[in-house]
Order: structure tokens, then C-alpha cells, then sequence
């Protein structure tokens, strides 16, 4: 089963090593990391995508729970939440084919961000699925290369709170 | 007024109750040990090796239960303690550990004696830190010794740049030490305690399984209390020798691959089985889908991470072994039915038949030593009450299946890591931490090889540590694997060629030198060694090579397939039994 795990984690050097090193000597995969600071600059966010049995899983957020710069471990797979990611397409279509390319991207809501001579960088954001639809749908035009973000992910407010 | 960064650190031990630290100087921490030429508190005793300076540091901490201090330089000296600091990771025993480091300016730049000690020690410490900043020194001290010390322990480790011990900070000394990301859970969840109150007194087989974490609790008595009172025999880990009294009758002695015969049979038999400070190493589960098959398993441990790693967990209690203990005590007495009394005679009764029927034996042979033979004679000599460490390997097994250990911190041993020439430098430290105690290392002639050379840090600080080397001039633990699995291809494991004559190695260091080659000289040897008050002694115990342990679980197997001594030579020599 595939988890995304958001690790709060003190905001010190080393702890990307830690966290990192926690995976590979233990044997767990890692499918995409993204860290970036939170609101408190002494803190980050890891958000960590992985996959693994459901004791593997277990194991995992116990193991990053004891490491002691991890503040909070939140497994994302029992709570309802919003996940993201971003990539940036550099795409070099036929002079023919620029007109449906910018289409297909206004469709995904992407934005052009750079264009060159003969290429547009396009940007997209969304959940996993949606960035794989537009690069198998943009695929055929001609990618130059691509680069994506890891995920980050968010829970959502619960209906109740909101009423 | 301020101090200089290497003042602030002796200063930091002080306040820590730090009487005895293990180290090796070198260019970096010249500083600190410049601090430690006057020092009349804290004592620097100076190892010949600084692996051995950590596994001392680890011995003092296991004979005291207080944290235990090593001082080595950067790069190599750093780089050597990983031995040691592995060991202490897998045993869970609390170090505080400072290397030196190159300058902070320098760092990066592959400085003369530079090494990423934080990097390589990562995974093998509970916590290690760089201090940056002379400022933050004695708050990272302090941190140190209380993630070391606390929750499930473990060895730390503190990085020392040059420029931080040679800066000068007002020292501060934090009264109070605040984690956010550290908050080991003591007591455990009320309802799981009282569910597994029920279970022990609905059960008709119970078991408890014993491990280190009873012994790090200091929850011996709490375990005894709750054995005794519930009628549950105990089988003890490795780890957990002497967390429970050796010779009650209660005990059944060691389980897993070198376990008795009893304690793998009642585990595999049991209804109920209750690992307390346990993690269910491969070494105790043999083949995990067939242990104890019939047994719902309680497992109690202040690690989360120990629970559902290896085995199956019915019921897990998060918290410390002693508080869970007492509360799990207080949860069967207020049960109104205590119907076990009946119940359990039936299978303490079983139990006995078990240990009857397959006591933990040797052959007796009156022309050659048999190592076994040499532990239960150190035993009977000591009355049990010598601290008894080991080095790894079939010593190791004969020493804890054929000493008894009626008390917690007497018995030390790499049990996670199984590191050789653990045990001599272990000694020195438990002879630290205990003066008036008779401190046996046992040990084969492989291991002590290892760190021999700490025969010069006994000698000079006259401690009657004892070593006595079962000699059978193999690796024997290899070697018998070899026999039994190898078709007999002892490939690199003969020793006996190149064995320095261990007498006169000890006696070159100044040291004594005993050796015994015929069981009637094994306990006048032993004797003679404890009548040397001032000195360490080197006891030659020349044994029988082919003697292998038994029983024995083979790798993979389930612990209740086990291998015994072969019949043919049972019926040659007079058995004898051990009870």
C-alpha cells in the first residue's frame, strides 16, 4: 500500500540525513520526499510518499517517531487530506502543434512560465493522477524534459467544524 | 566569569555525577585533556585502544546502571569507538560518548585526522550531536545525558570541534532540559493493563519472557514479585539473565538457539506468553511463524518500535518495564477470582518433567578440561556472585547456561551486536564501577586477542579483573558450525598455531599468569586467581576443541527442533547432570 506520511521535523542540520538514512538502512522505499519550512522557521515539513505492508508502514512512523528532532509523524492514509504536486514541462512541438499545446495546457490549468524559440516550459499543479494525465496527453508533442516536485500534502477541515 | 569550552565540558560531567571517564588523547581534544591534568573529580582512565575505551565505558554503565563516559580525538580515534558505540546501540545501554573534531572552519575540507563522525555514527547512536558554538555546550551536554539515560537508553555522541573547547563561554548550567520531539511513555495505558490481567489469570500455560529492558528498569524485584504471586515461570533472554533469579525454581534458564531444552518447550507449548523488555530477536524466535504457535503474546516495552517488529503482538503495552510491572501486580490483586492455584500446579509440574527429562548437561571426562566444566567451577567458587562478562562466541553460551545469575548487572555480554573483545575491556570497566566485586571475564582464545592489549590499562590501575580463556585453540562457535553444517571444512577458523602463550603475555604486561590442562587443576587455578587483589590475571584453561554447545537450534529452524549432544558419547562417559 502506498502512504504519505508528513514528518514535522526541528528545523536542524543533519535531519534530512537522519530521516533519509532511517529509510535506507532499514530497507524502506521511498517514492517521493519533498521538505520545505512551516509557519515556526525552528520547523520543516517532510512529506514523504512510500509504500510497504501495513507492518512495514507501522514500523516506519514508529521508527521516525524516535528520532529525536521528529516532532510529529502524521500517516495521511486514515485522514481525509489534500495532496499536490508540481511539475514543469519543457515541451518542443512541431510549429503546427504550439496552438494545441498551450490548449491542452489551459485545460490543465497549467501556466506557461518560459518560452523559447522553438519550446514552452509549462507548469502544473495538482494531485498525482492529473500530472500523469497531461504528461501522457503532452507526450506525444515532443518533451524535451520534465521535473517534478515530491509531494506535499495537507489535511482536510472536517465538515462538522465547518458547519 | 568565563571558562574556556573544555572547562565547561569537565564542569558539565561534574554536574552529572561523572567520576570515571574512559579516553585516549590525540591533537583535538589536547584542550580537554590539558583540563583533565588537574582535575581531582573526574578520573580519565587511559585505555591502549579506543574501542576498548568505549566497551569499558559500556561495562561501567551496565555493572552501575549510570551512564557510562568516553573521551577519544577526532578522525581515527572517533572512527574506532564505532565497535563499541554499535554495541552499546544494540544492547541499549546509555553512553555518552565526546569526540574531538577538526576546527569548525575546517570541517569539509578533509583536515588532517578529519572524519564525518556524526555521519558514520548515525545509525548506530540514540542521538548524536555537532556543537557549532562553545555557548551551546553545556545545554548539548546535558541534553545528551538525558536522551542517553532516559526512555529506552542508548549511547550518544558529541562532537567537539577544536575551536569549541579552546572558546570561552559563560558557563550556564541548565537546570531543566526540554525535548519536544522526546517524550518516552513510563506508564502504561491503564486498559491494556487490566485486559492483560485477565488474560494471565484466565491462562493455563502462561510464560513470561524476560529481556534486557527488565534488567535497564531496575524492575527485577517488580518481576519477581508478579512471577512469584501469579505462579508463571520465566525464561530469560540473553539480555535478560539476572533479571530474574537463575536458580528459583521458577526459572527456566535461557531460551532460543542455545536455550534449554525446557524453556523452548514450554515457550512452544505455552497459552499465554508475556515478553517483558523483550524484541524478539531472530537468535530467541528461531523461525518466527512457528514460535509459539499455541501462545496469545503480551509484550510490554517502553519502544514502540520493539512491538509488531518481528512477532505477532495480542496485546502491547507502551511504558516502562518496572511501572507497567507494578501496575499489572496491583491490577491481579484486585481480580476477586484467583483460580490459578490448580491450574498452574498442573503446568509447573509439566515444567518439571521438562527439566527432568532434558537438564542442561555435559560429559564429564576426567583426562580433559571441559569448558563447561570451568564455568560451573568459577560458579561454585564465586558462590554466584562475581560480575561475569563474556566475550562472544561459544564462551559466551557456556557462560550463560552454566552460571546462574541471581541478580540484574552481573552478567555483561554483546548480545544484539556479538561483538569479540567485548569482554576484558568490559571488566576494567565493571571493576570501576564495582571495586569490592570479583569481576570474571570469560573468554576463548580468539576474543581475547582482541583487545589483549588492555592487560596494560589493568596492570597500571591494579584491578584484580580475572580472565579466564577456555582455550581450544579455534574460533569454536565457527567451528562448530563448520562441523555440523560444513562437513568438517575448518576454513580460517584453527587458531592453535599462532596462539602467543597466554601465561607469558601476562606476565609481560606484569600481569599473572595461571593455566590449568587437567580438571583437577581447574579450581585450585581459580583459587590461586582470587587470592590476587592488585592485579589482573590471565587463567589458561586448555580444553577439549571438539566440546560443542548444546543444545542448539540450527539457523532457520523452529526453537523446538533441537540438536542435542550425541547419544554415542553420552553412553562412553558418565553424564552429568546440572541442576
Amino acid at each position: 500500500m502506498r502512504h504519505t506520511i508528513s514528518v514535522l521535523v526541528e528545523n536542524k542540520f543533519g535531519v534530512l540525513s537522519r530521516v533519509s538514512g532511517l529509510f535506507s538502512g532499514r530497507g524502506y522505499n521511498i517514492e517521493s520526499l519533498s521538505v520545505g519550512e512551516t509557519i515556526d522557521p525552528a520547523t520543516s515539513v517532510m512529506t514523504i510518499v512510500t509504500t510497504g505492508e501495513d507492518l512495514v508502514v507501522e514500523q516506519i512512523t514508529k521508527q521516525l517517531n524516535k528520532l529525536i528532532d521528529v516532532i510529529k509523524v502524521v500517516d495521511f492514509m486514515e485522514i481525509d487530506h489534500v495532496e499536490r504536486e508540481m511539475v514543469l514541462v519543457k515541451v518542443s512541438p512541431r510549429k503546427d502543434d504550439r496552438t494545441e499545446v498551450l490548449q491542452l495546457a489551459e485545460i490543465f490549468r497549467g501556466r506557461i512560465v518560459d518560452s523559447g524559440p522553438t519550446t514552452y516550459t509549462i507548469e502544473i499543479t495538482g494531485d498525482e493522477g492529473k500530472i500523469n494525465a497531461f504528461i501522457e496527453l503532452i507526450k506525444p508533442f515532443g518533451i524535451k524534459e520534465f521535473v517534478r516536485t515530491g509531494k506535499v500534502a495537507i489535511g482536510r477541515e472536517g465538515l462538522k467544524k465547518a458547519k | 566569569m568565563k571558562k574556556s569550552g573544555a572547562e565547561i565540558l569537565i564542569e558539565c560531567l561534574k554536574r552529572e555525577g561523572v567520576k570515571h571517564v574512559f579516553g585516549y588523547p590525540g591533537g583535538v581534544v589536547l584542550n580537554i585533556f590539558d583540563v583533565l591534568y588537574d582535575e581531582k573529580d573526574v578520573q580519565l582512565i587511559l585505555t591502549r585502544h579506543e574501542q576498548a575505551a568505549i566497551h569499558a565505558a559500556d561495562g561501567y554503565a551496565r555493572a552501575s546502571g549510570k551512564a557510562g563516559v568516553a573521551i577519544v580525538t577526532s578522525g581515527p580515534g572517533a572512527t574506532n569507538t564505532v565497535t563499541g558505540i554499535a554495541t552499546a546501540s544494540m544492547d541499549s545501554i546509555p553512553l555518552v560518548v565526546f569526540s574531538g573534531q577538526v576546527p569548525t572552519l575546517l570541517i569539509g575540507n578533509d583536515a588532517f585526522q578529519e572524519a564525518d563522525i556524526v555521519g558514520i555514527t548515525r545509525p548506530c547512536t540514540k542521538h548524536n550531536f555537532l556543537v557549532k558554538d562553545v555557548k551551546d555546550l553545556a545545554q548539548t551536554v546535558r541534553e545528551a545525558f538525558h536522551i542517553a539515560t532516559t526512555g529506552r537508553p542508548g549511547p550518544v555522541l558529541i562532537d567537539l570541534p577544536k575551536d569549541v573547547t579552546a572558546g570561552s563561554a559563560e558557563f550556564v548550567w541548565p537546570e531543566e532540559v526540554k525535548i519536544r520531539g522526546y517524550n518516552p511513555t513510563y506508564h502504561g495505558n491503564k486498559y491494556m493493563i487490566t485486559q492483560a490481567a485477565q488474560m494471565i489469570a484466565h491462562a493455563k500455560k502462561p510464560v513470561i519472557m524476560a529481556g534486557g529492558g527488565v534488567v535497564l528498569s531496575g524492575a527485577a524485584k517488580e518481576l519477581r514479585d508478579l512471577a512469584e504471586h501469579a505462579k508463571i515461570p520465566v525464561t530469560m533472554t540473553l539480555m535478560g539473565l539476572g533479571g530474574f533469579p537463575g536458580s528459583s525454581k521458577l526459572s527456566l534458564g535461557m531460551l532460543g538457539m542455545h536455550g534449554t531444552y525446557y524453556a523452548n518447550t514450554a515457550v512452544q507449548n505455552s497459552d499465554l506468553l508475556i515478553g517483558i523488555g523483550v524484541r524478539f530477536d531472530d537468535r530467541v524466535t528461531g523461525r518466527t511463524e512457528a514460535f509459539a504457535p499455541h501462545a496469545k503474546i503480551i509484550q510490554i516495552d517502553i519502544d514502540p518500535t520493539s512491538i509488531r517488529k518481528n512477532v505477532r503482538a495480542d496485546l502491547p503495552i507502551v511504558g516502562d518495564v518496572k511501572n507497567v510491572l507494578k501496575d499489572l501486580q496491583k491490577a491481579l490483586k484486585e481480580l476477586k477470582e484467583q483460580q490459578w492455584g490448580a491450574v498452574r500446579n498442573a503446568w509447573l509440574k509439566q515444567i518439571e518433567l521438562w527439566k527432568e527429562e532434558r537438564p542442561l548437561s555435559y560429559s564429564f571426562d576426567k583426562n580433559v578440561i571441559k569448558p563447561e566444566f570451568v564455568v560451573e567451577k568459577i560458579y561454585e567458587v564465586t558462590k554466584g556472585e562475581a560480575i561475569i562478562c563474556t566475550e562472544v562466541g561459544q564462551n559466551q553460551m557456556w557462560a550463560a547456561q552454566f552460571y546462574k545469575y541471581d541478580h540484574p548487572r552481573r552478567w555483561l555480554s554483546s548480545g544484539g551486536l556479538g561483538t569479540m573483545g567485548y569482554g576484558f575491556p568490559a571488566a576494567i570497566g565493571a571493576q570501576f564501577a564495582c571495586p569490592d566485586k570479583v569481576v570474571f571475564d570469560i573468554a576463548g582464545d580468539g576474543s581475547i586477542q582482541m583487545n589483549i592489549q588492555e592487560l596494560a590499562t589493568a596492570v597500571i590501575n591494579k584491578l584484580p579483573v580475572k580472565v579466564a580463556i577456555l582455550n581450544n585453540g579455534y574460533l569454536g562457535m565457527v567451528r562448530q558450525w563448520q562441523e555440523l553444517f560444513f562437513k568438517e571444512r575448518y576454513s580460517h577458523t584453527h587458531l592453535d598455531t599462532g596462539n602467543p602463550d597466554f601465561v607469558k603475555v601476562a606476565e609481560a604486561y606484569g600481569a599473572v599468569g595461571l593455566r590449568a590442562t587437567k580438571p583437577e587443576e581447574v579450581e585450585p587455578v581459580i583459587r590461586e586467581s582470587l587470592k590476587i587483589k592488585n592485579k589482573p590475571v590471565f587463567l589458561d584453561f586448555v580444553v577439549d576443541w571438539k566440546e560443542k554447545v548444546y543444545p542448539m537450534v540450527p539457523a532457520g529452524a523452529s526453537i523446538d527442533e533441537m540438536i542435542f549432544e550425541e547419544k554415542e558419547e553420552k553412553k562412553e562417559k558418565k553424564l552429568k547432570a546440572v541442576k
